[in-house]
């Protein structure tokens, strides 16, 4: 084991070199790029035995990975924003051939106006892909996940692809050590799976993708959607190992301080550190708040949820995404949750961090206080709110703004 | 100029039964690029006729997969990358076939990326002049003048069908990515078709063959004529047999290239039955320069 100083792109380059990814299809884009810029340079010096694909598009780069684990090989591919978007179709497409391929998300918001920069808008909009979605929080967090996924999405069990989501900048262009274990013990614990047939292969030839009537459609989907759930007890037992052969503990859900919390604060991603170190001062200060940091957004952890947030006389989410006309895409999850739970904690969607606004302490306190104020007054008088709004400009442009926008 | 017949094997390579279109010379292309490569084939197909005919009754003996419309060539990019990667990838021919629209229109881009970067596969495109799984739209390949189920041309001498241009240039297109094969092939011609595709399959990379494969439905003519339009539009110069390699035009069939009115190949088929004297001569004026583009082009050795 070693301890390196590294980016979160360069954590997650690390840990496919050492999954030993067979072919690595991808086309640039910010902040993608030093992922795929860094296994190139492994397989200059040799030291990835890999296909690089240089592809002319996001489209292209899944259908190779498509292509590659249709004949047995282990694929890898990187994007985020505007590229997951044109990636689209064949994104939907690899889950209902049920092919294993790992593709890590430097999240970044959508277009237009123009952005780089960082949201969760992309991956949540491919959320009913039938693809798994884990978000990181730190860069070692990103290291174990690809390895974590390339185990659960190969699952016999399982069999679908699966998301690594980092976010754009906040993440991915963070540096900070991470440990880089040996690699006889990733190939351990990441076995090229020996009994799995080639779907494209001369020895036995099979038809692939060909028309379904609506006589077999539903089953493919009811099959799809029970494999998501029986991979969330396949991610346990894989986390269970990875603590055993790594040493390091994930877990689909992760709560922080929810002992006797009033408050629960629900969030993915990078902003999860920021809201765990208020959480620590507010605690010190008395206040009863804790954090419920969600991991896995696909398959998402209901059960975990609804029992954590028991209790707890509200939830706040924040949300880096927005549905238009609804709400965020995590706060949908988490209402769905609570619907069985009485009493009913209150339930408020904190529409935050949009577009690379920096989720900072502030943020998150004033999240924090209108969730209070609902408590006091008993009710939610709006359900999303958006604290990091400017109000000066949302004035200017004709809309009466509230307290806590 | 073709192969002998007789040195095929027996095997065939399809399975009994058909499920298109009565006359169809789409699924003639897959056969017979099928027998040429025999049984160590993978092959992909976008969606289009030869998916409607080949994926049930009368399917491919071989492994097939039915690809994604914009993304035949870069599902076998990535079967290329991937069964080299595994040591896998010798004595494998990677055969693509597709319709001008998976192709010329939304598969260009895949198509031009998976020859460029030099993946080893043999794409067979059978051009038959527009969307005709789907009922017969317009494409970029439509001819000059030709009506569709999206440019219907109500009157004689009304406005132009395909409307201004004349069709996509496929061909000149793969050829000045100077890959090591591009050609233009015919079912009426099965000996040179089937040559051509053993040729591509010899080569170490991208090779492009294109086939205008007349559409008895859309074209309009009946069903029994299919090979009879295909030879004619090689003997009225309006698809003729080309090679090149390396991006280097080589080799022109003069054989049954004897330039006969393109007259005769428009008035067999109902989809040109509003042109006015002046719009057939405009189709010839497209063909003769064509054809002048070509010999200029052709390499002397």
């Amino acid at each position: 084991m070693s301890r390196q100083y590294m980016s979160g792109c360069q954590a997650v380059a690390s840990a496919v070199s050492l999954a030993e990814a067979d072919v690595i299809a991808a086309y640039p884009i910010t902040p993608q790029t030093s992922i795929v810029e860094s296994l190139a340079s492994m397989v200059a010096k040799g030291t990835l035995q890999a296909q690089m694909v240089h592809v002319e598009s996001e489209h292209s780069a899944m259908s190779v990975c498509v292509g590659a684990a249709c004949v047995g090989a282990r694929p890898f591919t990187a994007t985020c924003g505007q590229g997951l978007a044109y990636m689209k179709e064949p994104v939907f497409w690899a889950s209902g051939l049920r092919l294993p391929i790992v593709m890590a998300v430097t999240n970044r918001s959508l277009l237009g106006p123009n952005t780089i920069f960082c949201d969760h808008q992309d991956s949540v909009s491919t959320r009913d892909s039938g693809w798994m979605q884990l978000y990181a929080e730190t860069c070692q967090e990103t290291f174990d996940s690809i390895l974590l996924a390339y185990r659960i999405a190969e699952d016999a069990r399982v069999q679908l692809p699966i998301m690594v989501c980092l976010d754009g900048f906040f993440l991915s262009h963070l540096y900070e050590a991470v440990e880089i274990p040996e690699r006889e013990s990733v190939r351990r614990f990441l076995p090229k799976v020996p009994g799995r047939q080639p779907m494209l292969d001369p020895a036995d030839p099979k038809l692939l993708n060909v028309l379904v009537p609506p006589d077999y459609y539903t089953e493919f989907e009811y099959d799809k959607h029970h494999s998501m759930l029986q991979a969330a007890t396949c991610m346990d037992e894989v986390f269970e190992e990875f603590h055993g052969g790594f040493g390091r503990r994930l877990s689909r859900i992760e709560p922080f301080q929810l002992e006797g919390a009033d408050i629960v604060l629900v969030a993915m991603g990078s902003m999860t550190g920021t809201i765990r170190a208020v959480v620590r001062a507010m605690r010190a200060e008395g206040a009863r708040v804790g954090l419920l940091k969600v991991r896995s957004f696909r398959p998402f952890p209901e059960a975990e949820v609804r029992e954590l947030l028991r209790g707890a006389k509200a939830v706040a989410v924040l949300d880096r995404s927005i549905s238009f006309g609804s709400t965020g895409a995590l706060f949908q999850e988490v209402v769905r949750c609570l619907y069985p739970v009485e009493p009913k904690p209150l339930a408020i969607d904190f529409i935050v961090g949009l577009g690379g606004r920096d989720v900072g302490p502030a943020t998150v306190c004033k999240a924090i206080e209108s969730t209070q104020q609902a408590i006091v007054r008993g009710r939610v008088d709006r359900d999303v709110m958006w604290p990091d709004a400017r109000t000066d400009l949302l004035r200017r442009w004709g809309w009466e703004t509230h307290d806590g926008d | 100029m073709g192969i002998d017949l007789k040195s095929l094997p027996d095997e065939q390579l399809v399975g009994v039964g058909r499920s298109g279109c009565a006359g169809c010379a789409a699924v003639l292309v897959a056969r017979l690029a099928l027998r040429a490569l025999g049984p160590q084939t993978i092959m992909i197909s976008a969606t289009g006729c030869v998916i409607s005919n080949f994926t049930h009754a009368g399917s491919p003996l071989v492994p097939f997969m039915h690809s994604l419309l914009p993304g035949a060539a870069s599902l076998t990019a990535g079967v290329d990358a991937g069964l080299t990667a595994l040591g896998k990838r010798a004595g494998i021919n990677l055969l693509v076939i597709a319709g001008d629209g998976g192709t010329a229109d939304i598969g260009l881009q895949a198509l031009s990326g998976a020859a460029e970067r030099g993946h080893r596969f043999i794409y067979v495109c059978y051009d038959n002049e527009g969307y005709m799984n789907t009922g017969g739209q317009r494409s970029g390949t439509t001819s000059h003048e030709a009506t569709t189920a999206t440019t219907p041309v109500a009157t004689a001498g009304g406005p132009q069908g395909r409307g201004a241009g004349r069709k996509k240039d496929m061909p000149l297109i793969m050829a000045a990515h100077g890959i090591p094969y591009v050609a233009t092939a015919s079912v009426a011609y099965p000996r040179d078709f089937l040559r051509k595709v053993k040729k591509a399959a010899s080569l170490d990379g991208p090779s492009y063959l294109h086939v205008l494969t007349p559409c008895n439905y859309h074209w309009g003519f009946a069903e029994g004529l299919s090979i009879r339009v295909a030879k004619m539009a090689v003997q009225t110069r309006v698809a003729p047999l080309v090679e090149w390699e390396d991006g280097r035009l080589t080799n022109i069939s003069f054989q049954d290239h004897d330039g006969r009115p393109v007259a005769e190949y428009v008035k067999m088929q109902s989809r040109f039955r509003h042109l006015t004297e002046d719009q057939v001569n405009v189709l010839q004026t497209q063909a003769d320069m064509q054809w002048q583009h070509l010999r200029r082009m052709r390499v002397n050795d």
